[in-house]
């Protein structure tokens, strides 16, 4: 066959190094579902009905137990606290669920609808969707904080006032610092969260059904709160991802604490890398067949 | 230029086993340019699990394969956007409409022009005949509609060749009518289909070549045509002694001599038809009626399967 018999060559279509497209898809899909609308309303709801309850009770007295920093007491002299004993409850199951119903659907939730095989067929590559997946992860985690501390803010000045915030070493500092020092709190816990949403993706990686992975990362959670409450096993506490978590009460001293802080970014960091890389390893050479 | 160059799929020794079941058994696709390929099996010969390891979605134990030249998975993300794909049903998410799920897909798909989405999808869904349900929720789609929606997805670009995964299941008699010729229209475009199906009627009307799938193997691949030719026509005389009629057929050297009622049937192989009937007329057998038939493409697939065509392999 001669050259002038061949058939054109189709040149392939160029490919854009940089697009947010599929990103956005992937934030519109989880921010314009209605079931995750109900479950950032949960979220939400906590601090308007801590705030209630305490303004109708006319103190803050607090039973609060755990290792948490007692916010609750300081409701009634500013209404920032109101955003920081949200966050302190929420903390122990409401956040952590929020964040693990997100990353467990991440993948298995397209394996359970079969999107996942038209996906790759577009093509996605692998480590692409992993990537995009596990962004759109964080970006619900610090989210979902947002969602509880802005919330807690807007019920407690409403209902409690602002003014000059008194932090846990007695020290007193503008309300503006106050809402900075809240800030760095959110994204201290936001990188907690998003470390478990690292766990999250990981288990999402070895199924099918994104319920299933759900209840594992949940429990996963669970027992390492248990074990952190376990004495005995002080030993194995600095290694649990969530032991650092309630050390956010750090950023209200004055000095700031970084020590427990250091070391629950450095905690949250490696347990990303970890299960990152267990999910990559996973999923870019496993046979998709749902 | 080699071969491969005029093969829109093209493998070798492609192979998959799952633990101990082969599902694929050492194939060697050649699907042409420009051609309708009929993928034919009964269902579980390995027809899907092909379409999976063509697509790079699940890994070949041995063996390899191109797509439009491009060697797969290495050159996936070249080829792909060019490949138009309906694997094992039409999946979509329940709670977007339709045209969401398509803009979805366009949004993952890097090489497709964000600008043109909105038209791109719009003349896809068209083409299936869905423009008017475009807002609906996939959920609230009839089997017929997400079949439809899920070939509207394969027309999102400008596809070079597109592998079909039973794309007519579900539809009403209107709808496959439809969807045939949208695939006649296409292949006389020059896009490149690969049609897997169960349905020989679908293959009679508008495959040109055609592979066999029986247990994980390629048992046939051919145009249609020389197929066909291939096949041997079977004489049926009809008559008040069909008895009298099978032993003259048999002495001319025709086989698999059948008797039922009141006709004698039998392969004629090299036997000429004339000679059947001058036999028989001169062995004083009366022959109240003659027929050469060939076989029809169920016969074919029986006789290359060894079964009937709706049974698992």
């Amino acid at each position: 066959m001669s050259a002038v018999d061949s058939p054109p060559a189709v040149a392939s279509r160029p490919v854009r190094r940089l697009s947010t497209r599929f990103l956005r898809s992937e934030l519109w899909m989880i921010f314009g579902r209605r079931r995750n609308w109900a479950g950032l309303a949960v979220l939400a709801a906590v601090p308007i009905l801590m705030a209630i309850a305490v303004k109708v009770s006319g103190n803050g007295s607090g039973s609060e137990g755990g290792s948490g920093p007692d916010f609750f007491a300081s409701i009634t002299d500013n209404g920032l606290f109101v955003a920081l004993a949200a966050l302190t409850v929420e903390l122990g199951l409401f956040l952590p669920i929020a964040v693990a119903a997100i990353s467990a659907d991440a993948i298995s939730g397209e394996a359970n609808l079969g999107t996942l095989r038209y996906l790759l067929a577009v093509p996605v590559q692998r480590t692409r969707m992993l990537a995009v997946k596990y962004t759109a992860v964080v970006i619900f985690a610090v989210s979902a904080t947002l969602v509880v501390a802005v919330t807690g803010i807007l019920i407690g000045l409403a209902l409690f006032g602002g003014g000059p915030v008194t932090l846990l070493s007695g020290a007193q500092v503008s309300f503006g610092e106050g809402l900075l020092r809240l800030l760095g709190i959110c994204a201290y816990l936001s990188a907690g969260l998003a470390a478990l949403g690292a766990i999250g993706l990981f288990v999402s990686t070895l199924t099918e059904q994104p319920i299933g992975a759900t209840i594992a990362i949940v429990m996963l959670t669970v027992a390492s709160f248990i074990l952190d409450s376990i004495p005995q096993i002080e030993w194995l506490h600095p290694y649990l991802l969530t032991h650092w978590w309630m050390s956010f009460g750090d950023l209200l001293r004055d000095p700031i604490g970084f020590d427990a802080i250091r070391s629950g970014l450095f905690t949250a960091g490696a347990y990303a890398v970890i299960f990152l890389t267990a999910a990559w390893a996973r999923f870019s050479g496993r046979d998709v067949t749902s | 230029m080699t071969v491969a160059d005029e093969l829109a799929i093209a493998s070798w020794g492609l192979t998959k086993r799952f633990g101990r079941q082969v599902a694929v058994d050492g194939i060697d696709l050649a699907v042409p340019r420009g051609q309708v390929y009929g993928f034919l099996g009964p269902n579980g010969s390995g027809k899907t699990t092909t379409i999976r390891v063509l697509l790079g979605l699940i890994r070949p134990t041995a063996g390899g394969h191109e797509l439009l030249g491009e060697p797969i998975p290495a050159g996936a993300a070249r080829v792909l956007p060019r490949v138009g794909s309906l694997v094992e049903g039409p999946a979509f998410h329940p709670y977007l409409s339709g045209g969401d799920n398509l803009a979805r897909l366009d949004a993952a798909d890097r090489t497709a022009e964000p600008a043109t989405a909105k038209r791109r999808i719009s003349t896809a869904l068209e083409r299936v005949g869905l423009l008017a349900a475009a807002g609906k929720r996939y959920r609230a789609y009839s089997l017929g509609m997400r079949q439809r929606l899920a070939l509207a997805a394969t027309l999102l670009s400008t596809r070079d060749l597109l592998i079909l995964d039973e794309p007519t299941n579900g539809l009403d008699p209107q709808g496959t009518r439809e969807v045939r010729s949208l695939i006649t229209a296409l292949a006389a475009d020059g896009t490149t289909v690969m049609l897997s199906t169960h349905l020989l009627s679908e293959v009679e009307q508008i495959c040109g070549h055609v592979g066999v799938m029986h247990l994980g193997r390629l048992v046939a691949q051919a145009p249609l045509r020389e197929l066909r030719a291939a096949a041997i026509p079977r004489a049926r005389v009809e008559t008040d002694r069909p008895d009298d009629a099978a032993r003259v057929m048999r002495e001319l050297g025709l086989t698999d001599i059948e008797v039922r009622d009141e006709a004698a049937t039998g392969l004629l192989g090299p036997v000429p038809a004339e000679k059947v009937v001058a036999a028989l007329v001169h062995g004083g057998v009366g022959v109240r009626g003659f027929a050469v038939v060939a076989p029809d493409l169920e016969d074919l697939f029986v006789s290359l399967t060894g079964e009937g065509f709706d049974v698992s392999g």
